[in-house]
């Protein structure tokens, strides 16, 4: 674990930009999937619109920072907060329904916030998209906000395994298991998943205020469909049942990418078959494999 | 009296599940609700708990109108309940389904950062020893033994220190070893802390051996309710099961 963080410190001393720049663009995108996992593992709730929160994110803290001045720490905290207000009038009428059925309405109301972006030209420039949001002073070089990222995700990691490992985390994990019984042990499920997809719902955007200055520039893509089903990939692919399973997703997905991409345009065709390999023969996705290995090894000694 | 049912009335589609059904179970009292298959009994208990909504009449709960409450808010009155099919929770393991209980149970469930590990760690296994389980405590719970998940799910609803317990076929699926020990098991307990205990059970010498009082529930009526031995003598109630078993 610590030769993990070492390791990740360390990226931005060999020099090399590119590393900088993946290494960013997992963090930021590994945070976004366990925030997704807070919902998937461990609430057992699909969400198939979480790109809008991300979204969200971008978009406020760009637009706080660039049209009202705001400073970027507060136009950050804001926008993870505009991200929590979305999820909890977004999700007030998600929660009604359950299974399939809230899975489509979260995909619903996530095309929804992508058409406002994508048509609302006077406030997002639209299709062209945002552009020109600088890196704060104090942030500027990629080494720099690659370090602050780190910190960032780290933090709010830390966060969301406290909440896990609560009273709280407990229960969500009782709702994903059997949300009847939960409610004849007195609990209200339908609150509890709201204010889970509220968490959920703060960290996304965060995640997405930490990309839109990461890239200087937010897109309607990033709120657009794929981008839902991507993160959802993410987790699944390191494995929902693990905290750090996302993370490892978020990695090998976006590693891959970067690495197919020089040698063919048939990412999603790779992508499909790995995803179709993983869901039959490694449900628990990369981290779980590892740790029935794990088991299965110690078991022998 | 703790729970009066008025005239309580549910249909499906057309359907008359429970109709205008009215009785009343007194503080403390054994009593157990009979019938044939698809007699509504089931169908009663999610109306008395709230699981499901009910059309016409009204459900008294200690003294408080239940009948349009959810099913969390009738619980936390104090009212637990088991199911017929096993409701436990399968991947947590046994300690954390009855830790889980007491949680939602003594108001601690919105806490988001106090780690959840050490809770109620004493009462935990002082519950897991009640039903028997303290050997399986870290066993997921969806691994064990059919007996041994209805102890868990009876467990769970123990946690809730409920002023009534409602046991949907506390026995079904299980042996007849089972059952005798199951049932002693539940007798021993009510006694002792004084629970009300509404159930249903399929297996008639259980009902008897241990019910203070009957209700036989016929297509969504009511035909008749008294102490066994009344019970046992009601021309109509043999009506009904000599009819089902001829």
């Amino acid at each position: 674990m610590i030769l993990i963080l070492v390791l990740i410190a360390l990226i931005p001393l060999s020099g090399s930009r590119y590393y900088v720049f993946l290494g960013t663009d997992i963090l930021i995108f590994g945070l976004f999937a366990v925030s997704l996992n807070l919902l998937l593992g461990y609430t057992g709730l699909v969400s198939f619109g979480q790109a809008a929160y991300f979204g969200i994110g971008a978009y406020s803290c760009a637009l706080l920072m660039k049209r009202v001045s705001l400073v970027f720490p507060l136009a950050f905290v804001t926008a993870g907060a505009f991200g929590a207000i979305a999820a909890l009038i977004i999700g007030f009428f998600c929660v009604r329904l359950t299974k399939i059925y809230f899975a489509m309405l979260t995909l619903a109301f996530s095309q929804i916030v992508w058409a406002l972006a994508f048509k609302w030209n006077s406030l997002t420039g639209g299709d062209t998209g945002f552009i020109g949001i600088p890196f704060p002073q104090y942030l500027d070089s990629r080494t720099r906000y690659y370090y602050f990222t780190f910190a960032v995700v780290a933090f709010s990691l830390f966060i969301i395994l406290k909440i896990i490992n609560s009273p709280f985390g407990r229960i969500l994990t009782t709702i994903r298991e059997n949300p009847e019984r939960t409610e004849f042990i007195g609990i209200n499920v339908k609150l509890f998943q709201l204010v889970a997809f509220m968490i959920s719902g703060f960290f996304s955007a965060i995640a997405g205020a930490l990309f839109g200055v990461f890239n200087h520039s937010v897109f309607p893509d990033t709120l657009f469909w794929p981008a839902s089903a991507e993160v959802l990939i993410m987790a699944i692919l390191g494995g929902m049942y693990s905290f750090f399973g996302p993370v490892v997703g978020a990695a090998v997905l976006l590693y891959l990418r970067m690495q197919v991409a020089t040698y063919t345009q048939y990412w999603p065709l790779i992508l499909g078959t790995i995803l179709a390999v993983l869901l039959f023969f490694f449900p628990g996705g990369i981290v779980g494999f590892v740790q029935t290995r794990f088991a299965v090894l110690r078991g022998s000694r | 009296m703790i729970l009066t049912v008025e005239n309580v009335k549910k249909s499906f589609d057309g359907f008359v599940a429970v109709n205008r059904v009215s009785f009343s179970v007194e503080k403390g009292e054994l009593c157990s609700i009979i019938g044939p298959n698809g007699a509504g009994k089931t169908t009663l208990f999610n109306l008395i708990t709230g699981h499901l909504p009910v059309d016409e009449g009204k459900v008294i709960f200690n003294g408080i109108e239940t009948t349009h409450m959810h099913a969390y808010e009738i619980c936390r009155l104090g009212m637990g309940r088991s199911f017929q099919r096993i409701n436990i929770f399968p991947r947590l393991t046994v300690f954390e389904n009855i830790q889980a209980a007491l949680l939602a149970h003594r108001g601690k469930s919105f806490d988001f950062f106090t780690t959840v590990e050490p809770l109620f760690n004493e009462e935990t296994e002082a519950i897991l020893e009640r039903v028997g389980l303290q050997d399986h405590r870290d066993v997921m719970s969806g691994s064990l033994a059919y007996g041994f998940q209805k102890q868990l799910e009876l467990g769970i609803v123990l946690a809730g220190e409920p002023a009534m317990l409602l046991l949907d076929e506390p026995t079904s699926g299980m042996s007849a070893r089972e059952t005798n020990s199951t049932i002693e098991l539940i007798g021993r307990i009510a006694r002792e802390k004084g629970f009300t205990l509404l159930f249903t059970e399929h297996d008639m010498a259980v009902v008897f051996s241990i019910s203070e009082r009957i209700l036989v529930l016929h297509q969504g009526q009511l035909i008749a309710e008294g102490s066994p031995e009344e019970v046992r003598a009601n021309p109509d109630v043999k009506k009904v099961y000599l009819g089902e078993a001829r």
